[in-house]
């Protein structure tokens, strides 16, 4: 048997623990994050829109807390593009060590 | 206004040079339709900042903010949490199981050609509405930054754009995003300092002066710190509130659907590089939209009230950037902001206008009619090039019909609502779900498309104008959304299984998840 010639094995590979493993810490992520990352910034508009007098409170100055919100939304952004591209690096040796003998 | 006129010619100039340069380097379909996937992860993400930062960003927003106060800085916010979106959910898997359009991803287990012919119709969709807008956007600001002619301006846009894309294909568009992307930052930066100089520098005169601006539509005083002035219960109705949460809902899950900024994911050389392009548009465009509050707010200290406005006394928005320019840093740079704003619209209408030509070439006519089979070499790109010249003209002819008084606002809302709505729902479940099938697929693709519609139709913005609406949200994405996710599903569980697309789950998910097998960059 030559392994070059014989077509890629996807049942063989997506059956493999490894990356059943892969998968599931993927998915655990990605769930987590996308909960957390869509309760936080849909917060804003409902706040905003329902609370108004809430989110008119100064909290320096004129600045009130409509606006810091908002600003954090974007550091909110960035840390969480941070956190993903550190775990998908991890993810990126197993799906590596996964196809290693495929190559 | 002559400095304008060199500044927009050397522009132009130099993006025809790069145009000239592209076309001798597109040999083949990879080079034309994806840049030869050899755009590196810094290169491809300015030149998403580029394909997404429209000229509704930069002059829309800053005006929107000037007028709406807080209100309009909300789409600021939702333009960059969208790009969370693409990140975790939508590039990397699309790199690796794709070649060159969304519908590529969708039909890899399904069958290909009901699925991709209501995906090229979604993308076409999304793409020509998109695509009015700026045109009838540039239209109008050409006319006041040169003085040419409505119907001129757009014709001599849509020429361009034909040119980038019809000879320079991927290549030449991504290195216009890309110039354009600098030169918007640089415009962007510069006009902060000085807003910030005009302030002394100081945050606390800074945020006093917004919070009692003289100007927000009214002649009394007003707190632009302050949310409610464009969705608040006492402007906007009962409804406004809902509104708003509609229009969040529509920014953060429609970026992640919109054809022009998903092609761009194919011109790198693989997945990990797409990560990279995200990470780096994601700073790019964060910067650029935090600073929308010193031009949005700062324009409302600065600017003087009678300068906005139009000859019949209406608040002219879309001014707003330039005129600050022009008050803070006299005739050069405002012919620099004007030639910024010119060079914006160029890239992102080329940006959709090679994302339609790609999927009806690719999915439509090689696809769909010819059931994937090239009959001769270099067909597909062929077809791609007449097809931008028919998108072009399309365009071009309906802004010019559609006229100046149309408004923007709706055309892009009805892309981002039809994105959201139809596009990212079967993108989710095609990755994400063993079970999905092709009616399900074909379900979620026409519900999304025809609810955001009909929705929008039926909006105070539609056809029933304000009073007679009978849907009283101008945003539908709230309840377009979770309908073409219902019906994807629905259409899914209530059809017989399709094993053969259950059994190609694994193929996909290993292609999706490691890499392995994805379309690989050319060699030159």
């Amino acid at each position: 048997m030559n392994e070059n010639k014989s077509p890629v094995n996807w049942e063989r590979l997506e059956a493999k623990p490894e990356f059943r493993a892969l998968i599931r810490s993927k998915a655990r992520f990605i769930i987590c994050a996308t909960v957390f990352f869509m309760s936080y910034y849909l917060a804003l508009p409902i706040l905003v829109g329902y609370f108004p007098a809430l989110m008119k409170t100064k909290v320096w100055g004129e600045v009130n807390l409509a606006y810091i919100f908002a600003l954090s939304q974007f550091f909110m952004a960035w840390i969480m593009a941070f956190v993903y591209v550190r775990v998908a690096s991890r993810w990126d040796k197993s799906a590596a060590s996964v196809i290693s003998d495929q190559a | 206004m002559t400095i304008s006129l060199i500044m927009f010619l050397g522009f132009v100039a130099f993006t025809l040079l790069i145009t000239f340069w592209a076309a001798k380097r597109n040999t083949g379909a990879s080079a034309y339709f994806a840049a030869g996937r050899s755009i590196t992860g810094w290169q491809n993400g300015l030149a998403v900042a580029g394909d997404y930062m429209s000229a509704a960003s930069f002059l829309g927003i800053s005006g929107m903010i000037c007028f709406s106060g807080y209100d309009g800085f909300m789409y600021s916010v939702g333009f960059l949490v969208a790009y969370i979106t693409v990140l975790l959910v939508v590039a990397e898997p699309l790199r690796n199981a794709g070649k060159y359009t969304m519908a590529d991803l969708l039909a890899y287990r399904l069958k290909p050609r009901p699925v991709r012919a209501m995906a090229s119709l979604s993308t076409l969709t999304v793409s020509t509405f998109y695509m009015i807008a700026q045109m009838v956007g540039a239209g109008v600001i050409i006319k006041r930054l040169i003085g040419l002619d409505f119907a001129p301006a757009v014709i001599g846009v849509g020429v361009l754009m034909l040119v980038y894309v019809v000879f320079g294909g991927m290549l030449a568009t991504t290195w216009v995003q890309i110039i354009k992307a600098l030169l918007l930052m640089a415009g962007a930066i510069l006009l902060s300092y000085l807003v910030l100089q005009f302030h002394d520098f100081s945050f606390t005169n800074f945020f006093n002066a917004v919070s009692k601006a003289d100007y927000a539509g009214t002649a009394e005083p007003k707190n632009l710190l302050e949310p409610g002035l464009k969705f608040g219960v006492a402007v906007a109705g009962p409804w406004g509130p809902l509104d708003l949460v509609s229009l969040g809902l529509g920014l953060v899950l429609g970026t992640a659907g919109l054809p022009h900024i998903l092609v761009r994911f194919y011109t790198v050389p693989d997945a990990k590089t797409a990560r990279a392009s995200v990470v780096w548009a994601m700073a790019i465009i964060g910067l650029f939209y935090i600073m929308t509050t010193f031009f949005g707010f700062g324009a409302a200290t600065i600017v003087k009230k009678a300068l906005i406005l139009t000859a019949d006394g209406k608040p002219d928005t879309n001014m707003v950037a330039p005129i600050l320019a022009q008050v803070l840093g006299g005739e050069l740079f405002f012919a620099f902001i004007s030639a910024v704003a010119f060079a914006t619209i160029l890239a992102v209408v080329a940006g959709l206008t090679m994302s339609a030509s790609a999927s009806f070439a690719h999915d439509f006519f090689s696809n769909v009619i010819h059931h994937g089979k090239e009959n001769r070499p270099g067909e597909e790109v062929k077809v791609a090039r007449i097809t931008a010249f028919v998108v072009g003209a399309v365009s071009i002819g309906i802004a010019i019909y559609l006229g100046p008084s149309v408004n923007a606002a709706f055309l892009v809302g009805l892309a981002f609502a039809v994105a959201a709505s139809a596009n990212l729902p079967v993108i989710v479940f095609s990755v994400f779900w063993k079970r999905f099938n092709t009616t399900g697929a074909v379900a979620g693709l026409a519900t999304g498309l025809t609810s955001a519609i009909v929705l929008i139709l039926l909006s105070p913005n539609g056809i029933f104008g304000k009073a007679g609406a009978p849907f009283p949200l101008e945003n539908p994405g709230i309840v377009s959304i979770p309908l073409g996710f219902l019906a994807a599903y629905l259409g899914t569980i209530l059809t017989q299984r399709d094993l053969e697309a259950e059994s190609k789950f694994a193929e996909l998910t290993v292609r999706a998840h490691t890499g392995l097998g994805s379309e690989k960059a050319t060699q030159h």
